[in-house]
């Protein structure tokens, strides 16, 4: 089977400091990954190489069999619009939307209409217990309900592969377990593999497995499962 | 304390260092893994005795120890075989397994192995029965989600013990080798 997603010897150092040395992964399609590790040993470093964010100083990275790290700014940018979703601690909702508008926001940078890429927007928020809260704006959100919006702005646009990094570690336990639950249950129903960045080993047992990060290394098995 | 069950284990991996007599392993027992709660002469000598009849360790000549203790006692293939199974091998993700996984670090460093590549271990089984009970929680009632969320705090605890003692390995291993 082809992974979905694959790192081969990927290095990458900010200056003189080393984030990635030499990390090894692979993810199936479909597949739920949790990625762990102490503070500073490169887990998110690797997230961001992963989706085409970042591009390491050696090695390589693959998506669904096409290497991307030789890809141009544009052409990764493009990738990730159109085929990644993004989760991120602080929601990172555009404030000045309303939460219908944030969920849409991916759609219509893909040139879907506003009509329908609103009402599409709507099934979210429905999908996701936020009824009659798409007029409101991020600020008028609670932390659980604004996480609960930048999932669904993740999902909308039917990615392949939806990265989250850290989505659960500015909620409480509560919050962050019903963000983990509605993220594993809408990727499971739509295929969509998961990548998901977390210190938080409650987090990372919604996962299908994890992969252990350490001084920029990945000391779990490679995979695929 | 080391639990009960893991007494013997913890004594045939200290007789993994070296040969010692029982007196010798009753002080480092206690150094080690008593923390306030000294294992009694009688178990030392008769967890030792059991351990000999099992063929885990042979009594070496009789050496003129320091005290009336004179028997030395030294651990077999079996044995050895058996501290490493123990040690490579995770243990059940229960709650409550401080202690255990305590012992099995610290003979671990004292014998040189992998103490890091044993804590991955454990790691990946507590991870594994988390999500377990996660899937319970998901597709479960709410009681079954309440029941499985005491298991999971319990071994998200160990876990974080498991994660602190393993950016501490370097300073435990100096302390347990000097």
């Amino acid at each position: 089977m082809t992974a979905m997603l694959r790192a081969a010897g990927v290095s990458l150092s900010f200056g003189d400091t080393p984030a990635l040395r030499g990390a090894d992964v692979a993810v199936d399609e479909g597949e739920i990954v949790a990625v762990m590790g102490p503070s500073g040993s490169g887990k998110s470093t690797l997230l961001h190489c992963l989706a085409g964010i970042l591009v390491p100083d050696s090695g390589e990275i693959h998506v669904d069999g096409h290497r991307i790290d030789t890809l141009g700014e544009a052409a990764r940018s493009a990738l990730r619009r159109e085929r990644f979703g993004f989760v991120f601690q602080f929601g990172q909702l555009v404030p000045e939307l309303t939460a219908a508008e944030n969920i849409a926001l991916p759609l219509l940078l893909s040139g879907v209409r506003r009509a329908p890429a609103l009402s599409r927007a709507e099934g979210w928020l429905s999908r996701l217990g936020l009824d009659g809260l798409g007029g409101r704006r991020s600020g008028e959100l609670s932390g659980g309900q604004a996480q609960r919006v930048a999932l669904a702005r993740a999902l909308a646009g039917s990615p392949r592969v939806v990265f989250a990094d850290e989505p659960t570690g500015s909620l409480d336990s509560l919050a962050g377990e019903q963000v983990m639950d509605l993220l594993v249950g809408a990727a499971r129903e739509q295929g969509t593999t998961v990548v998901v960045v977390t210190h938080d080993a409650r987090v990372a047992a919604y996962a299908d497995r994890e992969i252990m990060v350490r001084d920029g290394r990945v000391t779990t098995p490679v995979g695929t499962s | 304390m080391v639990l009960r069950m893991s007494v013997p284990l913890t004594l045939l991996g200290l007789l993994e260092r070296e040969p010692s007599h029982g007196y010798d392993l009753k002080r480092d027992y206690d150094t080690y893994f008593g923390r306030g709660k000294s294992l009694p002469f009688g178990q030392v000598y008769s967890t030792l005795a059991r351990l000999a009849r099992d063929g885990k360790v042979v009594m070496d000549e009789v050496a003129a120890g320091a005290g009336p203790d004179r028997k030395r006692y030294v651990i077999t293939d079996a044995g050895a075989t058996e501290v490493n199974t123990w040690l490579t091998e995770p243990v059940p993700a229960e709650p409550h397994l401080q202690s255990v996984l305590f012992a099995k670090v610290v003979l671990a460093l004292m014998l040189d192995r992998p103490a890091e590549e044993y804590l991955d271990t454990q790691r990946r089984a507590h991870l594994a029965r988390m999500r377990e009970l996660t899937e319970i929680k998901r597709t479960g009632g709410l009681v079954d989600g309440l029941l499985a969320d005491h298991g999971l705090f319990h071994l998200e605890a160990d876990l974080r013990w498991i994660d602190t003692t393993a950016a501490r390995l370097d300073a435990l291993r100096e302390q347990v080798r000097s």
